[in-house]
């Protein structure tokens, strides 16, 4: 029910090839100073030794990215199952929602880098759980409260309806409450993405198994091999790109039809 | 069971309790509605005839009195799907087309997917919306969502529609249309109407009876029957049966004690 509003977007090639041409000057920029002037500060390898060291050593960046991609998606997903469970007894219950609400307040302001060490240490150095956990807390808190909000949407005079069609609270939940909160959902999971992978890669530099993208960057970092610590780096942009991408394309989905 | 009133309301009243005190919405209601039978209420706001329509729909309690439909109590009624109902906003569920919207009620009654596409093929028709099935409420404008709500409000073929304020929200020519189009639905389907609104010249020309209500506290002034010897079309709304019709009600509406308060 758009009306004939003027189109200030850009058309639709430029917003494509504006941030790709941004890149591209970033990127002849980097191989200027890198390449060209020779003037590189340590530890700032040229764009082109980062793709040839992040493919010749592909064999040893995929079981990493494999590891800190694993950890960050086992948190993403407990994290989530668990804020909807939660939401949705908070939801279902004011007593809940006045128990839950001030920890879940607290759990948002704790820095999770506080957490990780506690937490490496308490699971043990040969266990992902205590990175899989930091993942989980980090992904629980956007789910939680947007799957909260979602659930409250349905309005009176759709209430109304189900109840005059003598629906059950089962197919209440089903046919209304249920699809309103999906759009709220999915955003929900689309930022507990990203946070899901940097809390899981950032806690590799805590201690834990001597694995992930984490922890080679930071061994490689501090042995000086720049360029292959920059290709784990790539790895970790990849997991990352991966993850957003994937949710986004969720919630796409599931946000197809506005609310009338 | 087919000889009991529609709707059958002895001594309704309802009272929300508030911080400030009880409110009392609706008090000593009596009212028989017949089957097939066009009432209307019409009072200033606060006169409790949402009120009255909620509690027919089982939607709320009644504090007092006793509320029967098609002489079951209004709770048995709901669940047996007695009567359809249709809002001021069409509350459409944006994530179903129009089909699948009006195929809610059966959705939840459990009907076959054969039965259903069967209905709503109908119930399309009935609205004029057959072309638009396959679309989404957003891709329809208020009117023809309004169409969709009242197609909706007789999936399950009940002898007894509740309307509240459904073309309130309508620009004048889309509300006559449809009132024309709602009197030719009711006739067709032979079912009784309860319609709140809060438009003189909308009561008179949709209703059998009009229900004056008053408020503080909401309860039934005058009842006043509008049977015109004719059909309800255009012509209606320009004779001079129909006029005498409104002004009838005007008086009544105004010559309680009570519209003070609606004046304000």
């Amino acid at each position: 029910m758009s009306t004939a509003r003027v189109d200030r977007r850009l058309p639709a090639w430029l917003r494509v090839a504006a941030p790709a041409g941004v890149a591209l000057i970033g990127l002849a920029v980097w191989v200027l100073i890198v390449d060209v002037a020779d003037a590189a500060p340590r530890m700032l390898p040229s764009p082109f030794a980062i793709l040839e060291e992040f493919f010749t050593r592909w064999s040893i960046i995929a079981p990493d990215m494999a590891i800190t991609g694993t950890n960050a998606l086992v948190g993403l997903v407990a994290g989530t199952v668990l804020a909807i469970l939660l939401a949705a007894l908070a939801a279902s219950a004011r007593p809940i929602d006045g128990m839950l609400a001030p920890l879940v307040a607290a759990l948002a302001v704790i820095p999770i880098v506080a957490l990780t060490p506690i937490l490496n240490t308490m699971f043990g150095a040969s266990s992902q759980f205590g990175r899989q956990a930091v993942a989980a807390i980090a992904a629980f808190v956007p789910v939680f409260v947007n799957v909260l909000r979602g659930l409250r949407q349905t309005r009176p005079v759709q209430r109304d309806l189900l109840r005059a069609s003598a629906a059950s609270r089962a197919q209440t939940f089903r046919f209304l409450t249920l699809p309103t909160a999906l759009p709220y959902l999915m955003s929900g999971i689309r930022i507990a993405a990203s946070l899901a992978v940097i809390s899981a890669l950032v806690a590799e530099y805590f201690g834990g198994p001597a694995d992930g993208i984490g922890t080679a960057i930071a061994s490689y970092a501090k042995s000086g091999r720049a360029a292959l610590a920059w290709a784990f780096v790539l790895g970790g942009i990849l997991i990352g790109l991966l993850f957003f991408l994937v949710t986004s394309l969720l919630e796409r989905l599931s946000t197809r039809r506005a609310p009338v | 069971m087919s000889t009991a009133p529609a709707v059958r309301a002895a001594g309704v009243g309802k009272i929300f309790p508030t911080r400030t005190g009880d409110v009392v919405a609706l008090t000593d209601v009596d009212l028989d509605v017949a089957p097939g039978e066009f009432v209307s209420l019409i009072g200033p706001s606060g006169c409790g005839k949402s009120t009255l329509l909620r509690l027919i729909a089982d939607l709320d309690a009644a504090t007092t009195g006793t509320l029967e439909i098609f002489g079951k109590p209004a709770a048995t009624a709901r669940l047996d799907q007695d009567y359809g109902m249709a809002f001021q906003q069409a509350g459409l569920l944006p994530w179903r087309t129009i089909a699948e919207n009006i195929a809610l009620p059966l959705e939840i009654q459990r009907v076959t997917k054969a039965e259903r596409t069967e209905r709503v093929a109908e119930l399309a028709e009935l609205v004029g919306l057959t072309d638009f099935v396959q679309r989404y409420p957003d891709q329809l404008s208020g009117g023809m969502q309004q169409r969709v709500a009242i197609a909706r409000s007789l999936a399950a073929r009940p002898k007894l529609l509740l309307m509240d304020e459904p073309f309130g929200a309508l620009d004048e020519m889309t509300r006559e249309r449809l009132q024309a189009e709602l009197t030719r639905i009711a006739a067709e389907t032979g079912a009784a109407v309860v319609f709140v609104t809060h438009s003189i010249p909308e009561a008179v020309f949709l209703s059998d009876r009009v229900v004056v209500m008053s408020p503080r506290p909401g309860r039934i002034t005058t009842v006043i029957p509008t049977r015109f010897d004719r059909i309800r079309d255009e012509a209606l709304r320009e004779s001079t049966e129909y006029f005498a019709k409104v002004t009838e009600v005007r008086e009544a509406l105004h010559g309680t004690p009570a519209t003070r308060a609606n004046e304000r």
